[in-house]
């Protein structure tokens, strides 16, 4: 992994203008901009921890959502029982998160590519179900938080622009911590795990577990994206974790271009910006964001990262 | 949960599985002859239910309804083909769900522009709409049966297609081997367009005959697709003998499991909490179906040999 | 670099776009939460369509005031209608959000709306915890409470002598707000008590153990889609005869065009129907249909219209002034315009206090309808209301 300064110019520059937005919102809508990039951050969160898994372990999970749901659920009911203590709720949240992940990481890296597909998409529905049918924390129709999570009693997330730099300290950490384990000898080993799993076995790595560390991994970051997305929005609902939500976060990912992890972050930002700044042109929005998807697909292979790179060949070379 | 209402269930389970081998069967033919993840497989089904309701409309006569929209369907199918399909076969798998998803939300909203967003239904034809009595009090619509019966006369002809034709031999050559099939000089191309337009009418046909039992509507092939997906990968993709089998599991599951879940947790657990997480878990049998089926045949229950 | 710099492009543009034209300053602004993708866009529709009749009727002018909509899709997804309605609040600076129709989405923007300043008027979704014990100062519901059209039947049923009963609704939790409103009143034996998943197509399960319980009537609360499903499904199955059919929200304007004959002779319980005999109801029914290529308009527009007309009112109170929140809260407490439906006050938990028929599904020239067959209730309080601290 040669990673040389035009490779790194592009992640610093995503977090500059992650980090100064707050200041260009100030002047303009600001609770709605910091609550749509607060948004943008935390789906980039979730879909850093799916483009780890896809991109670089080839396992496409269909049932992200599910872990996003959890981390979501550990903080409404937590709250709904007077408990919104971030020191508490939080590992908690982590905790039930990586647990789902083992076990159910555990039935579903038996299977291999569409079969692993549907196989995560499985346990996202069960999730989604058990969360439908929770009646004391509002079944269907969700809960709403009775305030954001407070840090040793203060309630500093009551402020949206704290809450909008603690997500992106937790994206930028998620960010930081995905590549150094990318680049790290389990990364190697995961990584060769999606090229050649016949030849990592071989040479005597036991590739299941290291796809499941891989798997808890990512459930855990999932879940924290679920847990910032609980306090953002203050409300829960088991459509988080409905199995459209797993299809939005892989569009995500393979819109900024797979296997990047800021590309992923791209992504989520891409796709949420468009789906707000479409639907306040056209309700028919999706007439016109249908055949973009096709578009990126046929003529911007590597995703919106991918073309822009081929642009940028193009240019230099004439 | 007296005898007849068990036999009632079992139909009714049968009609739904039926359905969905309709579907599923064109599914797992592109998926196992051409790798191909269609998503967009289930709003073809859409696209039948709302082209015979409008050819109904225009001509008031069901059977040139039926024949006028499968006919529209497939050559709406070959049409996405020939644009966006055949340019995504050799791309990845995740590059061909998300073109899929595209054209998902292109025509699910396409057909509100065009149709409305209110629900429309089709009638059930004059002589088709009675019903017949099992026992005494215990009425059948026969639409159903028609249903059943038509859905496994589709089936038979499948069966005897795919074992006893030419194209039917390359199908299952294709499943399994297609460089191979290729490399001998076979028109893969051609052999892909004849699959894929077969499967698009398969899940029109589908859409139609559901018409007049569901409301027609933006989205209605959203969740059933889903549903297509589990029956393939149940049954092993490329396998159709798995998709009619999985499709029929899943159709009786489903429906047994709705029905009877919670007399069968009443046994165990108060009325009231039973009543509320009985659909909980009879929504998630068929998912726990699938999982346990997964984990002890990774590949499902039909594996296509050399894949 | 060149990443960076449009991304601020970007940012710049957004919220060059936020600030808004300088012009509409004087303009009234309300802001909508609607559902207007998926197959629940039908009602979303009628609500939209309702409000600006309402805005068209009096001119363009509500209070005085040229009026400015913001109408906003909310996807049916809690969280992208707290991104929308935060837009609405702090982008678009509107004085009243009219929305949402679903229970589930009114849930999740309650919070945003209210504490940003604006007021909440629901055309739709009247949950029990805001007509109880978290009523709303800032909420005003032109509607009804969830449970009250449910009672309707109740009511109905164990006065018309029915026995055995067979309830029916989805799994969530508006679905058992039903069945207990119903069993509030409905004092004969339950058959069984089932609930489906939300958003169930097919009930050959569910109508086979209909037929088989031997109930002299059922009643489902099974709104859209689900309504035109079960309403042909139990035609087809022949119990129509046998069975005397009683719903909420599973007949009405918005699913009998899919319904048609099917649904003949169904009973409803409902605040409204198209053939209300007041002067108001037949003017608006007349110019819904004009507009709407001859569409008759359901409950959700009617209601959307109303909620139009409680703005006008409250404003013509005020002089057309916003500002003083307190006043107009008070303005809009009286509520001072004439219903549609006539008789109307609100209760103590900003919920109104309103007769109830009963309705039946009629024929109307080549289009289907319901028509008032019956008064249940006479300036009917929800029950909730007791536990609202408001005064």
């Amino acid at each position: 992994m040669s990673l040389n300064r035009r490779t790194e110019a592009l992640p610093i520059a995503i977090f500059l203008v992650l980090a100064l937005a707050p200041v260009a919102a100030s002047f303009g809508a600001e609770t709605y901009l910091l609550g749509l990039f607060t948004r943008v951050m935390i789906y980039g969160i979730a879909a850093l921890a799916l483009d780890f898994l896809c991109g670089y372990g080839g396992l496409v999970s269909f049932g992200h959502a599910a872990f996003v749901g959890i981390g979501a659920y550990t903080a409404a009911i937590f709250g709904a029982h007077g408990v919104s203590e971030i020191a508490i709720t939080l590992p908690v949240a982590l905790i039930v998160s990586a647990l789902f992940a083992y076990l159910t990481g555990t039935v579903c890296l038996r299977t291999k590519s569409v079969y692993f597909i549907m196989i995560t998409l499985a346990f996202g529905q069960m999730i989604y179900f058990v969360a439908g049918s929770l009646s004391p924390y509002g079944g269907d129709d969700g809960l709403t938080l009775p305030l954001r999570s407070t840090l040793f009693g203060f309630p500093i997330l009551e402020n949206d622009r704290a809450l909008y730099y603690a997500v992106l300290a937790f994206l930028l950490g998620s960010y930081l911590l995905l590549r150094a384990i990318v680049a790290s000898r389990f990364g190697r080993v995961f990584r060769g795990s999606k090229e050649n799993p016949t030849r990592m076995a071989t040479i005597g790595f036991d590739v299941f577990r290291y796809q499941r560390v891989a798997y808890v991994i990512a459930g855990c970051i999932g879940g924290l994206a679920g847990f910032l997305l609980a306090n953002a929005t203050e409300f829960v609902s088991p459509s988080y974790m409905s199995w459209q939500r797993s299809g939005e976060l892989i569009i995500m990912v393979l819109f900024g271009g797979i296997g990047t992890l800021h590309g992923a972050i791209v992504g989520a930002a891409a796709f949420l910006l468009l789906e707000d700044m479409l639907g306040g042109v056209t309700e028919n929005w999706k007439l016109i964001f249908g055949p973009m998807l096709v578009l990126i697909v046929l003529f911007a292979r590597g995703g919106l990262l991918g073309l822009a790179s081929s642009i940028k060949e193009r240019l230099s070379r004439g | 949960m007296s005898f007849t209402l068990l036999i009632v269930q079992t139909l009714n389970g049968l009609q739904f599985g039926v359905l969905l081998f309709l579907i599923a069967a064109g599914l797992t033919l592109v998926f196992g002859v051409m790798d191909f993840i269609n998503l967009a497989h289930g709003v073809q089904y859409m696209l039948g239910a709302y082209l015979a309701v409008m050819f109904y409309a225009l001509t008031g006569n069901f059977l040139i309804a039926l024949v006028a929209a499968l006919g529209a369907a497939l050559l709406f199918g070959l049409l996405l083909e020939f644009t966006v399909f055949r340019h995504l076969y050799d791309r990845d798998h995740l590059e061909q769900v998300i073109a899929t998803f595209g054209i998902i939300l292109f025509l699910n909203q396409g057909v509100k522009v065009v149709w409305g967003a209110a629900p429309l239904s089709l009638p059930i034809p004059e002589i088709l709409s009675g019903t017949v009595v099992l026992s005494p009090g215990i009425l059948y619509p026969v639409w159903r049966l028609m249903i059943i019966g038509s859905g496994l006369a589709v089936a038979l002809i499948l069966y005897l297609l795919v074992s006893r034709t030419r194209v039917g031999m390359l199908v299952r050559a294709g499943a399994t081997h297609a460089p191979i099939v290729s490399a001998l000089g076979v028109d893969i191309r051609r052999l892909f367009m004849i699959v894929f337009g077969f499967g698009t009418m398969l899940a029109a046909f589908a859409g139609v005959m559901i018409a007049p039992i569901l409301s027609v509507e933006p989205g209605m092939g959203d969740s059933v697709l889903i549903l297509a997906f589990v029956v393939i990968v149940i049954g092993g993709i490329g396998s159709m003998r798995g998709a009619f089998i999985a499709a029929l599991l899943i159709g009786l599951v489903d429906t047994l499991g709705r029905s009877f879940a919670i007399d069968i947790l009443r046994l165990v657990m108060p009325p009231s909490p039973a009543r509320t997480v009985g659909p909980a878990i009879a929504s998630m049998l068929i998912y726990v179906l699938m999982a346990l089926v997964l984990y002890f045949r990774p590949a499902g229950l039909f594996p296509a040999k050399g894949r | 670099m060149v990443k960076l710099l449009s991304s601020v492009a970007v940012m710049a543009l957004m919220i060059g776009s936020a600030q808004g034209p300088a012009f509409a300053q004087e303009k009234l602004k309300i802001g909508v939460v609607t559902t207007l993708s998926g197959p629940a866009a039908v009602l979303g529709q009628q609500l939209r369509n309702g409000l600006q009749l309402a805005i068209k009727d009096n001119g363009g002018k509500l209070g005085g005031r040229e009026v400015e909509l913001f109408v906003q899709d909310d996807e049916l997804k809690p969280d992208v209608a707290v991104s929308k309605a935060k837009a609405l609040i702090d982008r678009d600076k509107v004085d009243f959000v009219v929305g949402p129709i679903f229970s589930n989405i009114l849930v999740a923007i309650m919070k945003p709306v209210t504490e940003g300043g604006a007021f909440l008027i629901s055309p739709n979704a009247g949950t029990s915890n805001f007509a109880g014990k978290d009523c709303n100062p800032h909420f005003f519901v032109t509607s009804y409470q969830n449970d009250q059209n449910h009672e309707v039947m109740g009511k109905y049923a164990q006065d018309s002598g029915v026995k055995k009963a067979f309830i029916m609704a989805p799994n969530y939790p508006a679905g058992k707000d039903s069945l207990a409103g119903f069993k509030r009143f409905f004092k004969g034996e339950v058959a069984d008590e089932v609930y489906v998943p939300l958003g169930q197509l097919d009930y050959s399960a569910e109508l086979s153990r209909i037929a088989a319980s031997g109930a002299d009537a059922i009643f489902v609360f099974l709104p859209g889609g689900m309504g035109v499903n079960f309403v042909k499904q139990f035609r087809q199955a022949g119990l129509a005869d046998k069975v005397k059919f009683l719903s909420a929200f599973t007949v009405d304007e918005s699913t009998l065009p899919a319904q048609k004959e099917a649904a003949l002779g169904f009973f409803g319980g409902a605040n409204w129907a198209p053939d209300l005999n007041t002067p108001q109801n037949k003017k608006f029914v007349e110019s819904y249909k004009k507009e709407h290529g001859g569409a008759i308009p359901a409950t959700y527009a009617f209601q959307a219209y109303d909620a139009g007309l409680l703005i006008d009112g409250a404003l013509k109170a005020t002089g057309g002034k916003t500002d003083n929140k307190d006043a107009l809260r008070a303005a809009l407490e009286k509520a001072p315009f004439t219903s549609l439906r006539g008789n109307f006050k609100f209760g103590t938990n900003h919920y109104p206090v309103q007769d109830f028929y009963q309705v039946k599904v009629v024929q109307v020239g080549d289009k289907f309808a319901t028509s008032i067959d019956k008064k249940v209730f006479t300036d009917y309080t929800d029950p909730h209301a007791k536990d609202c601290k408001m005064k």
